[in-house]
């Protein structure tokens, strides 16, 4: 009989599978680190070797497409291949879940067959595993292992990639256990999956596991069995799990024409290079090109003085990076006692011990450490763990170093590990702060995960670079996306040395055209400094060079800078006597660190604490002080607590009798809620709202989300629904408006399209609802007699008159104008009391919505702890006049930004942080004139990115950062 | 209100007709037959213009560029194009303008115009930018619109859908190759004189030519699985939107079906009467939409006719069904964007024999999430064997990975096409 042969080709192995009949009489598994053809070439070798005859084959699989069309070789795809197998193998499957190295997969089998393929945008593969081992510092078997002792599971964005890094950086940071973060990765997997494919449907019955990530981890197979709430009878892993689809693939060749094995091997001998890659200039072009770039660059280089030989005062400064930890000692004149640079290896704490014991050894009698000082994401942690004098800002702490190196500079350029960092200055001063956001944070450590794909050193990788002749051109976006584009660019054959410097020349375009977003490279100024670990790296710095076409400056301590400029900081504002930890009560030093929740309030932080062996504590996590035992700021000048509180005043809690109108307090709700509760209030109906936002109830509604890349307002609006409808209400009321109310200063006044339609993806999505339990009429509430009109029809069934209807609606636009006018008086008292107190004040300006403590993660707790009064863009930009914009000014909630950004620009000691929501396209406008408003005015712009992701953090930075510059521009005026 | 308004807008360069006789406008290609036919009708209003062919890398290279990373793909596209465009040294970067159209609904695309603005404005910044809308907006530097010239616009439409229409029927069938591209090209040609000499109001003849032309060409009669393309509008048609998918799809043996642009403008124009019905705003802007919409759909009614009393193709859709279509899924109320017309067409696709769809998207579309994403699942409830693909459109999205998701879909049509015929 003739042989069937199915091969794989996933993004990171080779699976090939020769059947004939029944028996499997070969299958292979093989990674294939990027020499897709090799590899396939050398395992049809081995069959040769043992088998003779014809074949029918086809190919599978991610990047088996691309070999298939140039071998002209049958496909299957890959889901169709698995789905063979299954009705072959196993024919009483219901569901089928397969974790690819790129892709996520579900089919449904029963109940209506379905097949399903994660979106462009999804991490929550094998890709993701690897990217979050190489983040901890431990192989993905390691972290298998980690996960089976896990006794907690913290939240992590299970979405992409990048979101799940800013969610675990803290955690390591924080110093939790690595057993409880491993389980968390893998529990984000499970998630995503189960909420961003299977979308509503529920996995049940018999469940069919396939994929590599899912038969070599143990702990990813038990969440998904615990999620699913699967019995051993029901989950099943079959043993030939990771060769699945090359065998559906091999089944599935059962209609190709067999052809001679030699045939099949020449067909894919003859596979050519694709010519579709782009490629750009090379970094260099001749060695002594390289030659003179190096030695231009060695020549600011800061001197080294002998730690053994020196005697006399000594300054020590600790960066405590996302993913390294530099120190550095350094004399009153600036040489180099010490310094150091590692990975933290997830443990921050632990290292910077262990560098101090070793510090104070060399030290010795003669070396006095007058004063310390920390920076960087573990500021705090370390700051406490060895009593350091100083913490500060991590940007205040570059910008020292680089005014050190030179004088003029006029823009500071950091590409660290995991994020990048912008600034330029003026006047001496931090003008204005580029962080990345988020979403595109191709970042040095993109490049070392990377390298590590490839089975190579970091440092050998980006070598390879230098002196390639045709970068590949891989596009400036989020690395997620990158990834794909380096596989694409290696299934067309680009070679290593091309692939490293493209990803260099990827990283500096990020930085420039998405992080800075310059329009042109003239904007970035005449001294520029850049600095960051990344920037040892050659390939990247003459990546930046020929972008730029300027000579910059790199330090030869590039990688250092942060904790140089703390260790300045601590030399300039040297105190009587050092705090640091001594010597010997460092020899005790022990720290044990817990997980817990604090039950200060409702929000239920997850908190970390960690007890230093001398009976000090370090909490982190918490969002106010009440989490580390604190009394908490008064929130007397904070705008945000008030409107929480007025906002539910607006129901007057009658009882109905009528029935029980439900109201999801949640998008357009937060602006509305006055009017919807005055309306069926009078009405006679008794108003319930939905649950409080949190992360729980996002989960209760995750299963309903149809569109995994909407706001995350949007998407816990899901969880509302189901809160609502768990508390019995007779209907849930949330009306579709294309129109907002026009406030008369703008050209039109629309909704975006989320906070209008959002009801029809409810009810869509949701079989819970129908036509009588969700009520969504289309309203615009400009015209009150045709709105009149409209809810008397919706409400029909309840025999209510238009006459009680049109004075419902009265007595909700009674209380909605009272609600507006108390928010607008509170902000003029918060903003007289702020003067009176000589208070700086933040304008906090989004949406309504983003009034919602789990939207905005108490960014307002934050700044009022930090001393600042905290108004928002609801309750000022009244005060002002209408504006003129460059863009088609046409949405009622973006006109009140505009507004409020001119009202700061009129003010001093008043600045604004514009709160983004993540995937909000909107905010890509808006964002931009908010800037050109506040800049014209010569006032800061700063904008937060908020998702799901829970990390103040970076938040803190900005905003110290912020604060930081404020001050020192207040300084220099009362100066003069 | 209060009293002043405080301008922040920056100076920029207006068009003003005057420059008619001194600048070239250049034009993005979306649908490059039917702009061709448009490019000519404005050729002889007098304006000098030209549709950009330019479609490589650096397109989108130069829209990543300039443009804001979050704005959607359709807006990156367009302004790449441009600005490449621009580059080029072709022009005379003193007497060129471009061109983009507003329609002022409640998505970002009508602000596509100010972003190009502010994209030109540190390299180009003596190049206008020029509004086509029917909104009043930027009415200092908008295209003039006549009665006359709206009138030639709409028939270009028609007659552009017609053509494309007949050749996704005809192209997948022809027994000579290229065939099916030779008539197409022959018609363009012929229309562009039918306009030039006044007689393009022969809109039954001149569609009977258009049919008769394609059912001329010699078929094989092979089945072939037929996949409907629904969408964001740019992404829908545009080659340079969509990694050419229509291409792909035929290359994957596959019948292209792709709505009419007219459908899009009937859209807009119900949107407009729905928000008397709605809202009861204007009676008197309803009553002039209400009109056109009359006319126009007076015309398709008789478009369609002629295809049925001819056979040999599937006859366009008829817009009162599509809105029919349009209830069972999604409120007409949906009107940012694409709207209900997307669901529409779905739906109206899925009745008609065509249950695979590809859903075109730009990443992260708003109006999408409601109307596409969000209405796949009503429709599946709705029709059995609907098989829909939703892929996004993005810059770094990669051709194979969307590719991949198109087989997938191809894959469960032929299952599916297995089934039903046995």
């Amino acid at each position: 009989m003739m042989k069937l042969m199915g091969i794989d080709v996933g993004s990171t192995t080779v699976k090939v599978t020769v059947i004939d009949g029944e028996e499997i009489l070969y299958k292979s598994y093989i990674r294939h680190f990027a020499r897709v053809r090799e590899t396939v070439l050398s395992e049809l070798y081995n069959v040769r070797k043992k088998f003779d005859g014809e074949f029918a084959v086809s190919i599978t699989g991610s990047a088996g497409l691309g070999l298939s069309q140039r071998s002209g070789l049958n496909f299957v795809q890959e889901v169709q291949a698995a789905f063979i197998a299954i009705r072959k193998f196993y024919p009483d499957a219901d569901a089928c879940v397969e974790l690819g190295g790129e892709d996520a997969k579900i089919i449904f089998i029963t109940g209506g067959t379905e097949q399903r393929m994660n979106g462009s945008c999804a991490g929550g593969t094998g890709a993701f595993i690897d990217q979050m081992a190489t983040l901890l510092n431990i192989s993905v078997a390691e972290m298998d292992e980690y996960a089976l002792n896990a006794s907690k599971v913290y939240p992590i964005a299970s979405r992409c990639g990048v979101f799940a890094k800013s969610d675990i950086q803290p955690l390591i940071n924080q110093g939790a256990k690595k057993e409880d973060i491993a389980a968390s990765i893998f529990q984000a997997v499970v998630d995503q999956t189960v909420s961003g494919l299977a979308q509503g449907r529920r996995i049940k019955g018999k469940v069919l596991f396939l994929g590599g990530p899912l038969h070599f981890l143990k702990s990813l197979r038990k969440a998904f069995v615990t999620t699913l709430n699967l019995s051993d009878k029901e989950a099943v892993f079959p043993d030939d799990a990771p060769c699945f689809m090359s065998l559906g693939a091999a089944l599935g060749s059962k209609s190709v024409k067999p052809m001679p094995l030699g045939s099949i091997i020449s067909c894919i001998e003859n596979v050519s290079d694709s010519a579709e890659i782009v490629t750009g200039r090379p970094l260099f072009e001749s060695k002594e090109e390289y030659t003179a770039f190096v030695k231009r660059h060695r020549a600011t280089d800061l001197q080294f003085a002998d730690i053994a030989g020196y005697e006399g005062d000594s300054y020590l400064g600790i960066d405590s990076g996302s993913t390294t930890t530099k120190l550095i000692l350094i004399t009153p004149d600036c040489r180099i006692l010490y310094s150091h640079y590692q990975s933290n290896n997830g443990q921050p704490l632990e290292v910077v011990t262990e560098k101090l014991k070793e510090i104070y050894k060399l030290c010795g009698d003669k070396i006095k450490i007058r004063a310390s000082a920390v920076t960087g994401y573990g500021e705090e942690l370390i700051k406490s763990g060895i009593k350091a004098d100083f913490g500060i800002v991590e940007t205040v702490a570059h910008f020292k170093a680089a005014l050190h190196f030179n004088p003029k500079v006029d823009f500071i350029i950091d590409i660290g590990g995991q994020d990048i960092k912008c600034f330029k200055i003026k006047n001496g001063a931090i003008d204005s702060i580029m962080l990345n956001e988020a979403c595109s944070s191709g970042c040095g450590s993109f490049i070392q995960t990377f390298a590590k794909a490839m089975g190579m050193e970091i440092d050998k990788f980006s070598h390879e670079g230098l002196f390639a002749k045709h970068p590949v051109e891989l596009g400036s976006r989020c690395t997620v996306f990158m990834n794909s584009a380096v596989k694409q660019a290696q299934k067309d054959g680009a070679g290593v040395d091309d692939i490293s410097a493209g990803l260099s020349s990827s990283i500096v375009k990020n930085a420039i055209y998405k992080v800075i977003r310059a329009s042109s490279v003239s904007e970035l100024g005449e001294n520029i400094v850049v600095q960051g670990g990344t920037f040892l790296n050659d390939a990247v710095l003459r990546s930046f060079e020929l972008e730029t076409g300027k000579e910059v400056i790199r330090p030869g301590i590039a990688g250092l800078m942060g904790a140089f400029g703390a260790a300045l900081y601590a030399m300039e504002n040297i105190r009587e006597k050092s705090s640091l930890i001594t010597e010997s009560e460092l020899d005790g030093f022990t720290y044990e660190s817990k997980s817990a929740n604090c039950h200060g309030c409702t929000s239920n932080c997850n908190i970390n604490i960690i007890s230093f062996g001398d009976g000090r504590k370090h909490v982190s996590g918490n969002k106010c002080e009440r989490g580390a035992g604190l009394k908490p700021a008064s929130s007397e000048l904070d705008i945000f607590a008030y409107k929480q509180s007025r906002l539910t005043e607006c129901i007057k809690k009658s009882t109905g009798t009528r029935g029980k109108a439900g109201l999801p307090l949640q998008l357009g709700m937060y602006e509305q809620l006055p009017l919807w509760a005055g309306f069926f209030e009078s009405l006679g109906f008794e108003v319930i709202l939905s649950d409080k936002s949190s992360r729980s109830l996002y989960f209760k509604g995750q299963h309903t989300v149809a569109s995994d890349t909407a706001c995350y307002p949007a998407k816990l609006m899901h969880g509302h629904i189901e809160s609502l409808l768990d508390k019995g209400v007779d209907f849930i009321f949330l009306p579709c408006e294309s129109y907002n109310i026009d406030e008369h200063c703008s050209t039109n006044h629309y909704n975006c399209p989320v906070v209008a339609y959002y009801p029809e993806l409810l009810k869509a999505n949701n079989e819970r609802l129908n036509a009588n339990n969700f009520i969504s009429p289309y309203l615009d509430l400009n015209m009150r007699k045709n709105t009149v009109q409209n809810l008397y029809r919706t409400f029909s069934g309840y025999g209510i008159k238009k006459r009680e209807i049109a004075k419902a609606l009265d007595e909700g636009f009674k209380r909605l104008e009272e609600y507006q006018r108390d928010i607008r008086a509170k902000a003029d008292e918060i903003l007289e009391e702020a003067r009176k107190q000589d208070k700086q004040v933040i304008v906090l300006a989004g949406r309504p919505y983003h009034l919602d403590n789990e939207i905005n993660h108490g960014i307002n707790k934050l700044l009022t702890s930090l001393g600042i009064a905290v108004l928002s863009e609801d309750g000022v930009f009244d005060k002002t006049q209408a504006v003129k914009v460059d863009v088609l000014n046409q949405w009622t909630y973006h006109a009140r930004l505009y507004r409020s950004a001119h009202f700061v620009a009129e003010r001093d000691n008043v600045n604004l942080v514009q709160l983004v929501s993540f995937g909000c396209g909107l905010d890509a406008i808006t964002s931009d004139e908010v800037r050109a408003i506040l800049e014209k005015n010569g006032k800061l712009y700063t904008q937060i990115k908020i998702d799901e992701i829970n990390n103040l953090g970076v938040v803190k930075i900005r905003l110290r950062s912020l604060l930081a510059t404020v001050e020192a521009e207040k300084n220099k005026n009362t100066q003069r | 209100m209060k009293e002043k308004i405080i301008d922040y807008t920056n100076e920029y360069p207006k068009w003003n007709d005057s420059m008619k006789s001194t600048h070239k406008i250049l034009i993005p290609n979306m649908l490059p037959w039917h702009f061709r036919i448009i490019g000519d009708v404005l050729w002889q209003e007098g304006y000098d213009v030209e549709i950009l062919e330019n479609e490589t890398r650096s397109v989108i290279d130069e829209g990543l560029k300039h443009v804001h990373n979050d704005t959607c793909y359709p807006c990156l596209c367009v302004t790449g194009q441009y600005i490449d465009a621009l580059k080029s040294g072709k022009y005379d970067l003193d007497k060129t303008a471009v061109l983009i159209t507003q329609t002022g609904g409640g998505c970002r695309a009508s602000n596509y115009m100010s972003l190009i603005r502010k994209a030109l404005s540190t390299e180009f910044p003596q190049v206008p930018v020029l509004s086509v809308n029917f909104s009043g907006l930027e009415k200092g530097s908008s295209l003039k619109m006549s009665l006359k010239l709206f009138i030639k616009l709409g028939y270009a439409i028609f007659y552009g859908d017609s053509i494309m229409w007949c050749y996704n029927q005809t192209k997948p069938y022809e027994k000579e190759n290229g065939t099916a591209d030779r008539v197409r090209d022959g018609l363009v040609e012929f229309l562009i004189q039918a306009f030039r000499k006044g007689k393009y109001k022969n809109f039954i003849k001149l569609n009977e030519k258009i049919i008769k032309a394609f059912a001329s060409v010699e078929r094989t009669d092979v089945k072939k699985i037929k996949v409907g393309i629904v969408g964001e509008i740019y992404v829908k048609y545009a080659h340079l939107g969509n990694n050419n998918l229509e291409g792909f799809l035929l290359s994957e043996d596959c019948e292209p079906v792709i709505p009419a642009l007219m459908d899009f403008m009937l859209y807009c124009i119900v949107n407009v009467i729905n928000d008397r019905e709605y809202y009861g705003h204007n009676a008197g802007t309803a009553f002039i939409y209400r009109y056109v919409y009359r006319k126009v759909y007076g015309k398709q009614k008789k478009l369609i006719k002629l295809y049925k009393d001819e056979g040999t193709f599937e006859a366009p859709h008829d817009f009162e069904y599509l809105r029919a279509c349009a209830d069972k899924v999604l409120n007409q109320g949906v009107k940012m964007g694409e709207g209900w017309l997307i669901p529409a067409e779905m739906a109206a696709l899925a009745e008609t024999g065509v249950p695979n769809i590809v859903c075109a998207q730009p990443f992260g579309c708003l109006p999408n999430h409601i109307a596409g994403k969000g209405t796949i699942r009503t429709l599946k409830n709705l029709y059995k064997n609907e098989n829909i693909v939703a892929v996004d459109y993005d810059p770094s999205a990669t051709k194979v990975n969307q590719e991949n998701r198109i087989k997938l879909m191809l894959a469960t049509a032929r299952e599916n096409n297995g089934r039903i015929n046995n």
